[in-house]
């Protein structure tokens, strides 16, 4: 597919360095943990997961979200997609505990809200460094039982995700489903890998891409050559093991980092 | 079972350089899928990131790219190369790019240790400035990197021809000349696409090469041309995504098939492909793929 335009709607400044971007078209046919690939005319086109059918959230990381950072109501970008596998969508009664880290959260906020509809019951912890810095909050508290971390202890229990989840009875839940910086969720595989929980568990993996549609094999996860942007991004816990996931990734030259 | 060019592939597609190549897994993943061969990313001497995205991208009726060459190098491919040649019983071909033949040379002679197969030059790349077919639409040029190659390395040397050409036999008559084991025909054809709610180039090097079912009648022509002009194998790609474009490509006179875009519908392509090939040699009285190569010079 070519480029869909889409027209700014609305910013919202979800914390210092985040932002939600609203557009005028809606991506009805998307499942949580799928991404499009946002195109911002004349500099780059990155992937994005949609926490609103209608919105991408972003953090100001680099060159291409920094050109989006300049962007303003009324100016469009580009949006093909959605692309690759979303997470497993819950059922009545299932209970589910989602991880979410930073702007991890995106893709699993529009998760939680699809279990609270199905009639799942839906724990979610919520990481970030900062009280300032955590995103969705409200929308995961509404959708069941929110666990806060901070970093710094600004809000909810000092210290990191995998504390409250150290904690918790793991085999209470049927699905845990995570997304975040991957030293996070690489911390969380190991807890869940030692509990022998790791192949009810899913993980929302980032690495560069480059075609987004499962062609260039610039994403491929060593060492089964799985396409993050085809195959993923989302993959059962199971698929993880003794991969190059929380190990190292590759680059847009396809070197080692 | 077929050789070519003294290489012995179970079956006779082949994964096309620049898909899924980057990886040393990735490559061995499309060898279980039934790949007969396996062609690695082009490689050159230096680390390059490509160009900016969108890099790729699926059109009404092919797919659109300008990766740039993207490659970490043979220094940095190495550790692929030998993954890819120890974790598959196929042929692992490495394609190679450079912006004259000293610099095909350092290339070839650096992924050397890792043992390729085969050696492919990508004298085609449409879109990448000083290499590819900056250098692979001059006839002589082409013969002295082909030449250059194929006197320093101790294994077959494919080169890889582009159409964006006057007369593309011209070039497969020099790579010929050359020294060379085979050609590989054709490379993406170059192309543009716009956006029209902006006026935008959608690519971010603006334009870039097609690839896809768009390109297949243009790559039979030029592997009907160019099997009837050559003495060496040719290998045809362009295209190819069912068992039926493969026969069309071998009866214009290709003796392998090179499958690439076609991925994006499915990794399973290649097994896919092979089986229906036997089927319909089976089916037809043939005892083996070469009873069809060139199978449209003869029947008129």
């Amino acid at each position: 597919m070519r480029p869909i335009n889409v027209t700014i709607t609305k910013i919202v400044e979800e914390s210092p360095s985040t932002r939600t971007f609203f557009f005028d078209k809606s991506f009805d046919s998307a499942k949580p943990g799928q991404f499009v690939m946002a195109w911002i005319r004349g500099v780059d086109e990155i992937p994005m997961t949609l926490p609103y059918n209608n919105a991408i959230t972003v953090q100001k990381v680099g060159d291409a979200t920094s050109a989006l950072f300049d962007l303003d109501v009324g100016d469009s970008i580009g949006i093909r997609g959605p692309f690759g596998n979303g997470f497993t969508l819950p059922q009545k009664n299932e209970n589910i505990l989602l991880i979410a880290g930073g702007v991890g959260s995106a893709p699993l906020v529009p998760l939680a809200e699809y279990g609270m509809r199905a009639g799942s019951d839906v724990t979610t912890i919520l990481g970030a460094r900062s009280a300032d810095e955590l995103i969705f909050a409200d929308r995961f508290r509404a959708a069941g039982v929110l666990h806060i971390t901070t970093d710094d202890g600004s809000e909810g229990r000092g210290g990191f995700v995998t504390d409250v989840l150290n904690e918790i009875d793991i085999s209470e839940y049927d699905r845990i489903c995570t997304c975040g910086p991957e030293i996070m969720m690489a911390r969380v595989f190991g807890i869940l890998h030692d509990a022998g929980a790791h192949g009810q568990a899913e993980f929302s993996l980032h690495r560069y891409f480059k075609c987004g549609i499962g062609v260039c094999g610039a994403c491929c996860m060593d060492p089964h050559g799985l396409r993050v942007c085809k195959d993923g991004p989302v993959f059962n816990g199971e698929l993880l093991v003794d991969s190059e996931f929380g190990e190292y990734k590759r680059g847009g030259s396809g070197v080692r980092v | 079972m077929i050789t070519l060019t003294g290489l012995k592939l179970k079956n006779p597609t082949i994964l096309a350089a620049g898909i899924m190549g980057t990886t040393g897994a990735s490559l061995v993943r499309m060898a279980n899928e039934g790949a007969g061969a396996v062609v690695t990313k082009s490689i050159g001497a230096e680390p390059k990131e490509g160009h900016p995205n969108p890099s790729m991208i699926q059109l009404e009726c092919g797919f659109l790219n300008a990766m740039g060459l993207p490659n970490p190098s043979y220094d940095g491919f190495l550790q692929e190369l030998e993954f890819a040649k120890n974790g598959s019983s196929v042929p692992v071909i490495a394609s190679i790019f450079g912006g004259d033949a000293d610099e095909f040379l350092r290339v070839a002679e650096g992924l050397s240790p890792a043992k390729p197969d085969a050696f492919e030059l990508n004298v085609s790349c449409p879109h990448a400035e000083g290499y590819g077919a900056m250098i692979g639409t001059d006839p002589y040029v082409v013969e002295e990197i082909t030449r250059a190659v194929c006197d320093s390395v101790d294994v077959p040397v494919w080169v890889k021809l582009t159409p964006n050409v006057t007369d593309i036999v011209a070039i497969g008559e020099a790579a010929e000349r050359g020294g060379a084991d085979g050609v590989v025909a054709i490379n993406t054809v170059r192309a543009m696409a716009i956006d029209i709610a902006t006026g935008y180039p959608i690519l971010g090097n603006r334009f870039g090469g097609l690839s896809g079912s768009a390109i297949r009648p243009i790559a039979v022509k030029c592997v009907y041309d160019l099997y009837a002009a050559l003495d060496i194998p040719v290998i045809g790609v362009g295209g190819v995504s069912g068992w039926q474009d493969a026969v069309e490509m071998i009866m214009a006179g290709a003796s392998a098939v090179q499958i690439g875009s076609a991925v994006s519908g499915g990794v399973g392509v290649f097994g896919t492909i092979a089986d229906g090939i036997d089927k319909y040699l089976d089916e037809n009285g043939y005892t083996g793929v070469e009873g069809i190569i060139g199978l449209a010079h003869e029947v008129i």
